[in-house]
């Protein structure tokens, strides 16, 4: 039980991580916003009455809850890798984490929008207003504070799972702290440091959102 | 003498393979789902009879939400390797998957003791009930019944989760299908079973949960 910690290496090792870092912001923030643009289209795509487009749109929600994030990285590294389409990690890991970001924010979407009156269309069209008017000013104002808590999480989750990028050899905080601790196997100073930056970067994300979640007079608290 | 060659296609062997780690996958899971809602019911009712409880195991929940599980594998690996009491992947992912599992249950079941209504509790009481007699036959099997939605939706994430077992050396079923690709190189066909497998797993239990909340709201 007598350990030494050594932190000296993780300081001079510090510089290393920070293109890490960026590059772990980069995937999240990339992932998430493209996520949310595919989501709406999948939650809309699940109410159409097209066959087609619902089944896609069905695929995707339950393909991406129902395997594991790694498995989605490793079939857009290697599977894809296998059908002749290169793709390098940081594509793959994006890809793989906007794939399943969306499939999760659909059904949170879902929600929101089950949430909110249908009969408020009806409302909506009675004052003159049409389709598209109704959901910007009517509707959209009421689904945000619906789907915020929900949509938070997920960019939380999101954050995590870009560490998954380790695995595929990409060099963001994670891929780069285990690049660096290889060079002095001081890897559990390493990987604490390492915890630390996600542990306050998973909280400034949440403050982000209690700003958020304010500013739109959202009452539903906001979780993790 | 015949040579070998680098690379050889899929084999039925390598089903039993796959198989075998499948089968790894749904051990760990196991015992990460079963003592990690123990030990989150024992948790979830101490956040909510205790405020000094609560406190502190509101930290380690919020370490494990914050911290990517990945990390948490490889730090506790490492503390446990760093004071000479090495762990087998297996147990060293059991661990950490229970406390994980735990952490997310005491969540849930601290907001669901909480929604019981006192007024129940006080009823039992009064018709003679322990402590203990009412807690069992009255708050526990309602807390139970409404959180068992948010519960089955933990069980999904910790099945999906037990593949981050592969990187402190646990050979569950990723891990396996990756050791079979890199002799086969068919990383697209066995990719597809070992998705497939997830998915048949996942599935079933996640309509399960929506059919369960579905009846349950109305």
């Amino acid at each position: 039980m007598n350990y030494h910690f050594q932190w000296a290496p993780v300081w001079r090792a510090f510089p290393d991580l920070l293109p890490g870092l960026i590059m772990t912001l980069e995937l999240t923030l990339l992932s998430f916003v493209l996520g949310s643009v595919i989501a709406f289209v999948l939650a809309w795509g699940k109410s159409s009455s097209s066959r087609s487009a619902k089944g896609i749109c069905v695929a995707w929600i339950e393909i991406a809850r129902n395997t594991p994030c790694l498995f989605q990285i490793y079939m857009a590294y290697f599977g894809l890798g296998a059908l002749g389409v290169d793709v390098n990690s940081f594509y793959a890991v994006l890809g793989a984490i906007t794939f399943n970001t969306a499939g999760y924010l659909a059904e949170v979407i879902r929600g929101g929008i089950d949430g909110v009156d249908p009969r408020q269309y009806r409302a909506g069209t009675a004052l003159g207003m049409n389709r598209r008017q109704t959901f910007s000013r009517i509707i959209l104002p009421q689904l945000v504070p619906l789907i915020l808590p929900g949509a938070g999480n997920q960019l939380i989750w999101s954050l995590l799972n870009t560490s998954l990028g380790m695995v595929v050899g990409l060099q963001e905080l994670t891929g780069a702290t285990y690049t660096a601790q290889s060079l002095t196997f001081r890897s559990f100073e390493f990987f604490i440091a390492t915890a630390i930056i996600y542990y306050v970067l998973a909280k400034l994300v949440t403050l982000m959102l209690y700003g958020a979640a304010r500013l739109y007079g959202g009452k539903r608290r906001v979780q993790a | 003498m015949n040579s070998v060659p680098l690379f050889s296609g899929l084999q039925p062997n390598d089903l039993l393979y796959l198989l075998q780690g499948a089968g790894h996958t749904l051990w760990l899971a196991l015992w990460a789902i079963v003592l990690g809602t123990v030990l989150g019911f024992l948790m979830g009712w101490l956040r909510s009879v205790s405020k000094i409880g609560n406190g502190l195991i509101v930290i380690l929940v919020d370490v494990s939400r914050s911290v990517p599980l990945l990390i948490q594998l490889i730090v506790v690996n490492a503390a446990f390797a760093a004071f000479r009491f090495p762990l087998s992947p297996f147990l060293c992912s059991s661990v950490v998957l229970t406390l994980y599992m735990a952490s997310f249950c005491s969540e849930i079941y601290k907001g669901g003791f909480e929604s019981v209504p006192q007024n129940l509790q006080k009823a039992a009481r009064s018709l003679g009930m322990s402590y203990l007699q009412a807690f069992v036959s009255v708050t526990a099997p309602i807390m139970l019944r409404r959180t068992f939605a948010s519960w089955i939706g933990i069980v999904l994430g910790v099945l999906k989760d037990t593949s981050l077992a592969a990187v402190i050396g646990y050979i569950e079923l990723l891990r396996g299908s990756q050791i079979i690709v890199t002799r086969t190189q068919e990383p697209l066909l066995v990719l597809l079973i070992v998705g497939v497998f997830y998915f048949l797993l996942c599935y079933p239990i996640a309509r399960l949960g929506a059919k369960v909340e579905k009846g349950l709201s109305q």
